[in-house]
């Protein structure tokens, strides 16, 4: 075993000072497609099972191999889950960008650093430095795993990184403290039990972490306490919970094609339905299906609602807008559809393992000539999985296309959760006439008439047995029973009926969730992934003396209680991820009385929202309308 | 229904006159192709005796995609975008195994805009008849050329035809179709018989019919004109539908009639006029449809017959009862298999 090389710089932040516990990031930089993913679950899970709140984030580059990336660990005694300004610890094992990573480190900073690295050079004192040894490592136990035949030797290079990774895991858990039952569990956890690897990768752990005990004295204030915040939580990411929704909300039909960040939902499909949905002989209750592009997976979506499935795909922005076309027709002749868009950062490719909130209005308004639509907005894993499920039923109750907004950070980053609740309500699969309402209606019926007074009209499925239970839908002017028409009455009743469906749909939709503070004269809104960088903001905030109320909005079109929030505030800060202020706008336009009260905070970079930068765009606001004089 | 039957009318098996499986009134152009093969799907449905609350209608967008409006109307029909139906014919099908879908486009609807939702539904094997009434002009919008035009071919309004024409049939062969045909709208006994067996056939059944637009490409230059398909049709063999409860004749020299039998019951006969053509080689129908193109020969039947395949449904493994109708027991698991994959997140 080599020597401890480490010599301690004049660090700032080290000895003296008080111990930071539990309040801290790490940030391990990598390069793409090094095997850094299993270390980092597993450092993740093992402070997870220590029962401190933790967050982790990937951000990675379009690209398979090579590039860099890094992935970011927030512990928090305080529970808060969103991104943070600035990281404490670093982990430094690309080359590419160790010097900029160094760079990027607080005063006081503590950089774990690779030896096999050729660009690293200590280039401050005031930070602390800790060399690993991975070279000797990594080399060592890749020959016992050969020897061992635990992997084979043509597979040397592929797991070299693998088990380097593991090098910063095991002298991470000593220095930090890390409890290594901790670690031996989330080993268990991420290998799913199998013993070979298990033991391979903890064999490492085990003896890097005895190495840095002997070798490496602990200079730096940063570490880990036992907490019990996280006892029967889940950690999970939000494409796995929608995918799951969906399955418990009776998915029969999935179609999907290929795009960043959404491709792991149909792959969670893919995966749960085989082991939830197959019937005792292996027949599948579902049928999923990769289609040759967007548009034929809507398309394919849209013939299987018609035909009576549950049906569903799941795209990113590029997806959506080739879907257009079929989402009007599926609006037009109301045909239910599931539409889960997790958002990316666009136009075009723009980028696309990058957070945004862009497709607002889009989503709202596709289609051509008079669309709109409902959509909902999960804020967190849990309503991934409940908007998984729900979605389902709005589409069927309503017969029209239902877009879930999820993005890139909440579907593929690492959340912790209250486990998901079974669905409360039974399947609601809408209004549909089986054969013998049929013929007890008789010439009553028309597809397109509204005999309930909620605009929204029965349908017959293809294969009912009865009479006049046929009709033909189309994309062209029809009538109430569902025949040609181009006469203007006709055209103009049935847009008025589907006007009505969509009022009817605010009081269905989910509900906004509301904290409305007495005497608060601030409100905040924001919906989806924003929601846990303003929860933090507004504790910050009310440390400088600003009282907020925060309403987050679950979904589209706005219920009554969102005009209510407004008018209840002198400025609501409406905080968003895109350029254009697309919230803002929509609620502008659907109140244009009080749009005056709205204040923009419209920021999109491709990472996820901070509490510093929230806190600071209300706060310089206020300050202005305080110098102003109000 | 039975009010408006005739005494003494004749029935199928099913008790249906065949005025029973019409549609709505047609509003193409009087004496268009695609007209009389809707009468020809009428004809082959009320023959099969199809229960038409089983069949669902599909198209695209086009003159052609018009029509499933004009036959069996009591049928559900969807008229989707242009060039997907195929796509949308795909998720009815899973959704509805039961379902005999029976699907009508046009040479644009599925030679430009549908290409590859065309393509793709023939490599999987969608279980659909899929019908291209063909007649080589876009005629809802006034007469440019499609892809099925031919090189050289002249419209009234558009010029030469300047790129050579895309054969529908050689692409359904060679995307993996196992049941392709060609024949002429003008020929009712050979649409009709094919359709039959299209309609038997389990998996993608593609019918590419010249179908001439009486409007815009009937010059008796053109190929696709109805006086160039009666002048020039060339059937390989006349084909015959045996429905299980008919009697197969068998008066047949030996060598001169091929026999194919269906899963569902049905046999094809195809009595040959081409000796020697063998409409279960797939480089023989490849080979005879090239050579048909050089010579500029219309060459029509069933050029080739494959039941082996299997279909998206059969692939996808499905449960008997449709998708479309399973209910919560189900499509929901259980609360403990929730409460279990929890725990594994734990």
């Amino acid at each position: 075993m080599a020597t401890a090389v480490l010599q301690s710089a004049s660090a700032t932040g080290a000895g003296g000072g008080k111990d930071i516990i539990n309040d801290f990031s790490i940030v391990a930089a990598t390069v793409n497609g090094s095997g850094s993913q299993t270390a980092n679950m597993t450092l993740i899970r093992a402070l997870f099972h220590m029962g401190i709140p933790v967050n982790g984030k990937n951000l990675f580059p379009s690209n398979i191999e090579g590039l860099p990336t890094w992935f970011t660990i927030r512990v928090s005694k305080d529970g808060y889950i969103a991104r943070r300004d600035g990281v404490e610890i670093l982990v430094a094992f690309n080359d590419q960008t160790v010097v900029e990573d160094i760079r990027l480190l607080p005063p006081g900073g503590v950089c774990f650093y690779s030896d096999e690295l050729k660009l690293f050079n200590r280039s401050r004192d005031d930070i602390i430095y800790y060399q690993l040894p991975v070279k000797e490592v990594s080399r060592e136990a890749l020959d016992a795993a050969i020897a061992s035949g635990a992997i084979r030797k043509d597979d040397r290079l592929k797991f070299k990184g693998r088990l380097a990774s593991m090098v910063y895991v095991g002298v991470l858990a000593q220095m930090l403290g890390i409890d290594m039952t901790a670690i031996r569990q989330a080993l268990e956890n991420q290998f799913k039990g199998r013993r070979k690897p298990v033991e391979m990768n903890w064999n490492i752990v085990q003896r890097t972490a005895d190495w840095a005990r002997e070798n490496l004295p602990k200079l730096d204030p940063y570490r880990v306490q036992p907490m019990n915040e996280t006892a029967g939580k889940i950690i999970i990411e939000g494409n796995t919970a929608g995918a799951l929704g969906a399955i418990y909300g009776g998915m029969t039909v999935a179609a999907w094609y290929p795009i960043t960040p959404a491709t792991s939902l149909a792959d969670e499909l893919e995966e749960y339905a085989a082991k939830l949905r197959k019937t005792p002989d292996g027949k599948a209750t579902y049928a999923i299906i990769q289609a040759e592009d967007e548009i034929a997976a809507i398309g394919m979506v849209v013939g299987a609602s018609w035909a009576g499935a549950r049906a569903m795909t799941s795209t990113s922005g590029p997806g959506i807008s080739l879907m257009t076309e079929f989402v009007g027709f599926a609006y037009y002749t109301e045909i239910p559809a599931v539409i889960w868009d997790v958002q990316r950062m666009g136009p075009s490719t723009g980028l696309p393992t990058r957070v945004s909130q862009g497709d607002l209005l889009k989503a709202y308004l596709l289609g051509h000539g008079d669309t709109k639509h409902i959509v909902l907005l999960p804020g967190s894993v849990k309503e991934c999985f409940e908007f998984g499920h729900t979605a389902f039923d709005l589409a069927e109750r309503f017969q029209t296309p239902v877009f879930v907004l999820s993005d890139l950070d909440l579907g593929m980053n690492y959340w912790m959760s209250e486990p998901f609740e079974y669905p409360a309500k039974p399947i609601d699969r809408g209004k549909v006439l089986d054969a013998e309402a049929v013929k007890r209606l008789g010439r009553e019926w028309g597809r397109y008439k509204d005999v309930d007074g909620d605009g929204i009209p029965w349908r017959t499925l293809p294969g009912t047995e009865a009479p006049g239970a046929a009709y033909f839908t189309r994309g062209s002017g029809h009538n109430e029973y569902a025949l040609y028409s181009e006469r203007g009455e006709d055209w103009l009743r049935n847009m008025a009926r589907l006007a009505k469906k969509h009022e009817t749909a605010r009081e269905y939709v989910p509900a906004p969730v509301i904290d409305q503070r007495q005497g608060a004269r601030v409100g905040l809104m924001a919906f989806g992934s924003a929601d846990p960088a303003v929860v933090e903001a507004r504790d910050r905030l009310a440390k400088e003396g600003v009282e907020t109320s925060y309403l987050r909005l679950r979904a589209l079109p706005f219920s009554e209680s969102v005009r209510d929030f407004i008018a209840a505030h002198e400025e609501v800060y409406v905080i968003e991820m895109n350029r254009d202020a697309q919230l803002a706008s929509l609620l502008r336009m659907e109140y244009p009385e009080l749009a005056t009260r709205l204040v923009s905070i419209a920021y999109a970079d491709g990472l996820p929202l901070t509490a510093r930068f929230v806190t600071g765009q209300v706060l310089a606001h206020e300050r202005e309308l305080a110098g102003a004089g109000r | 229904m039975e009010a408006t039957r005739p005494v003494n009318g004749k029935v199928n098996q099913l008790g249906l006159q065949k005025i029973e499986y019409d549609g709505s009134k047609t509003t193409l152009c009087a004496g268009c192709g695609h007209n009389s093969i809707s009468q020809r799907i009428i004809d082959a449905a009320y023959e099969l005796s199809l229960p038409q609350h089983k069949v669902i209608k599909l198209s695209g967008i086009g003159c052609s995609s018009k029509s499933p409006a004009y036959f069996m109307g009591r049928a559900h029909g969807i008229n989707a975008l242009h060039g997907r139906m195929p796509t949308v014919a795909t998720g009815a099908t899973v959704a509805n195994h039961d379902l005999l879908a029976i699907g009508v486009s046009g040479d644009g609807d599925t030679g430009s805009i549908g290409f590859s939702p065309y393509k793709h539904m023939l490599r999987r094997n969608v279980p659909m008849v899929y019908i291209i009434e063909n007649n080589g002009v876009y005629g809802l919008t006034k007469g440019q050329f499609s892809a099925t035009s031919d090189e050289g071919q002249k419209t009234r309004y558009y010029g030469t035809q300047r790129f050579p024409s895309l054969d529908m049939c050689m692409e359904a062969i060679v995307a993996g179709a196992g049941f392709v045909a060609r024949s002429f709208s003008g020929d009712a006994k050979q649409v009709r018989e094919l359709l039959k067996a299209a309609m038997a056939y389990k998996g993608t059944a593609v019918l590419d019919i010249i179908s001439p637009c009486v409007t815009f490409n009937d010059e008796p230059d053109s190929n696709k004109s109805f006086a160039y398909g009666k002048a020039n049709e060339y059937p390989l063999h006349e084909i015959g539908v045996v429905l299980p409860f008919e009697e197969i004749q068998v008066d047949y020299e030996p060598g001169t009639v091929q026999q194919v039998k269906l899963h569902d019951g049905p046999t094809i006969q195809l009595r040959k006029l081409e000796a020697g053509y063998d409409a279960t080689s797939k480089m023989g129908a490849l080979a005879r449809l090239d050579q048909a193109r050089e010579k500029g020969e219309f060459i029509t039947g069933l050029l080739y017959i494959d039941e082996s395949r299997p279909t998206l449904p059969e692939l996808e493994n499905l449960v008997e009862t449709p998708l479309a109708w399973l209910t919560e027991k189900d499509t929901r698991p259980s609360r403990e298999s929730l409460d279990q994959i929890m725990r594994e997140f734990m």
